[in-house]
């Protein structure tokens, strides 16, 4: 039976494209981090539904030339870094992302 | 009953930063003249003001300034934290109430705080940078500890006014972001003169072997911002309004490396 891994973006950060590239701010320490084009695609397609793999496969694979193994293997470290620094989210099941705002007026 | 009045007077100072009234209570009239001293030229002569803090002094020597700043939003308050430190504040009612020992550092750090929640709602920002106007165009001059915003401050020549040679303070009014004087120091220990202007540019310092300027755009201009922009708030929806902003100053602010020799000759280059 396959594993499929599925990433989504935290609640927790600020992140804006600008150009080729993706910054994006942790909230909760302030961190900032710079995704190269290639890493701004998967951080784009992480919507917490779509599997890893079909993300690599879709998005990675049909627009730069590398092999699927290569690229998922490149894809699951960046993923496991961003999760180490808990500005993406990796499950073994779909996740339902959060909006994580506040209702209240300060 | 005037007596009464004169000693409620006593216990209480506005401090006004970047137009911002803010009334420090406190039943120690020795810290309050303490405070009236450490923000001179930034006392208000009104007593009116938008936010009340009620200050409670513990024992010299009972808290520690080594812990770092923790500030969070809970059930309707921003509490704040330091060693040397405890505040709420509740942005609703406008009042607040800072435990703190008798030392002018531990409110200082309270009102940057409580500045930067302020101006993040109103598009602006706190900066580690000095400033400074000349001929009515405000210059920001941004680094980590060590670049030389006190000294780009100390080489000023005579007709510029200085805003600050440690923290500025950037706020959006009328579609333009300005330069607002603040009473916060570093090496100069000089609080910078209560003025504000324009902002015409802002540079990024290194110290180097000879005076160099580069624009510097985009994703790079963006960065060499929020490395230096301060933030206090874990918390989401602050981060996002403070990153929003930093898009939108390099968006209409140039922003340059300057590399510079520390001596008056840099600021030849500055226009």
């Amino acid at each position: 039976m396959k594993n499929y891994q599925y990433v989504a973006r935290s609640a927790a950060i600020a992140a804006r494209a600008l150009g080729d590239e993706t910054m994006v701010m942790s909230a909760t320490n302030s961190t900032l981090f710079t995704l190269d084009e290639v890493a701004s695609v998967i951080w784009a397609a992480a919507d917490g539904v779509t599997p890893l793999d079909e993300i690599v496969a879709n998005k990675i694979c049909a627009q730069y030339d590398i092999s699927p193994e290569a690229a998922l293997k490149d894809a699951q470290a960046l993923v496991g870094n961003l999760a180490e620094h808990g500005i993406l989210l990796i499950s073994d099941q779909p996740l339902i992302h959060s909006s994580g705002s506040h209702k209240e007026t300060r | 009953m005037s007596s009464v009045t004169a000693v409620m007077q006593s216990s209480s100072v506005v401090v006004e930063i970047g137009g911002l009234p803010i009334r420090l209570r406190c039943d120690n009239p020795a810290f309050v003249r303490q405070i009236e001293e450490r923000y001179a030229g930034y006392v208000s002569l009104s007593n009116e003001a938008r936010f009340d803090f009620e200050i409670e002094l513990a024992p010299p020597g009972t808290k520690s300034r080594d812990a770092d700043v923790c500030v969070t939003w809970e059930s309707g308050h921003w509490l704040m934290e330091r060693g040397d430190f405890r505040a709420e504040w509740n942005p609703s009612t406008a009042r607040g109430r800072i435990q703190q020992t008798i030392n002018p550092y531990s409110l200082d750090c309270v009102l940057r705080i409580v500045h930067t929640l302020l101006l993040a709602r109103e598009g602006g920002f706190l900066l580690h940078a000095s400033s400074a106007i000349r001929n009515g165009r405000a210059f920001l001059f941004s680094g980590v500890s060590g670049a030389g915003k006190t000294t780009m401050a100390r080489l000023a020549p005579p007709d510029a006014a200085l805003l600050t040679d440690e923290i500025s303070y950037v706020t959006w009014r009328d579609g333009r972001y300005f330069a607002v004087g603040t009473p916060f120091y570093g090496e100069l220990s000089r609080a910078g003169e209560n003025l504000h202007a324009p902002i015409e540019a802002l540079y990024l310092l290194a110290k180097g072997p000879e005076n160099i300027i580069e624009r510097i755009e985009g994703a790079d201009a963006v960065r060499g911002l929020l490395r230096n922009v301060l933030f206090f708030a874990r918390d989401p929806e602050f981060v996002k309004l403070v990153f929003d902003t930093a898009f939108d100053f390099v968006s209409r602010v140039p922003v340059r490396r300057l590399t510079f020799v520390p001596d008056t000759s840099v600021w030849e280059l500055i226009e």
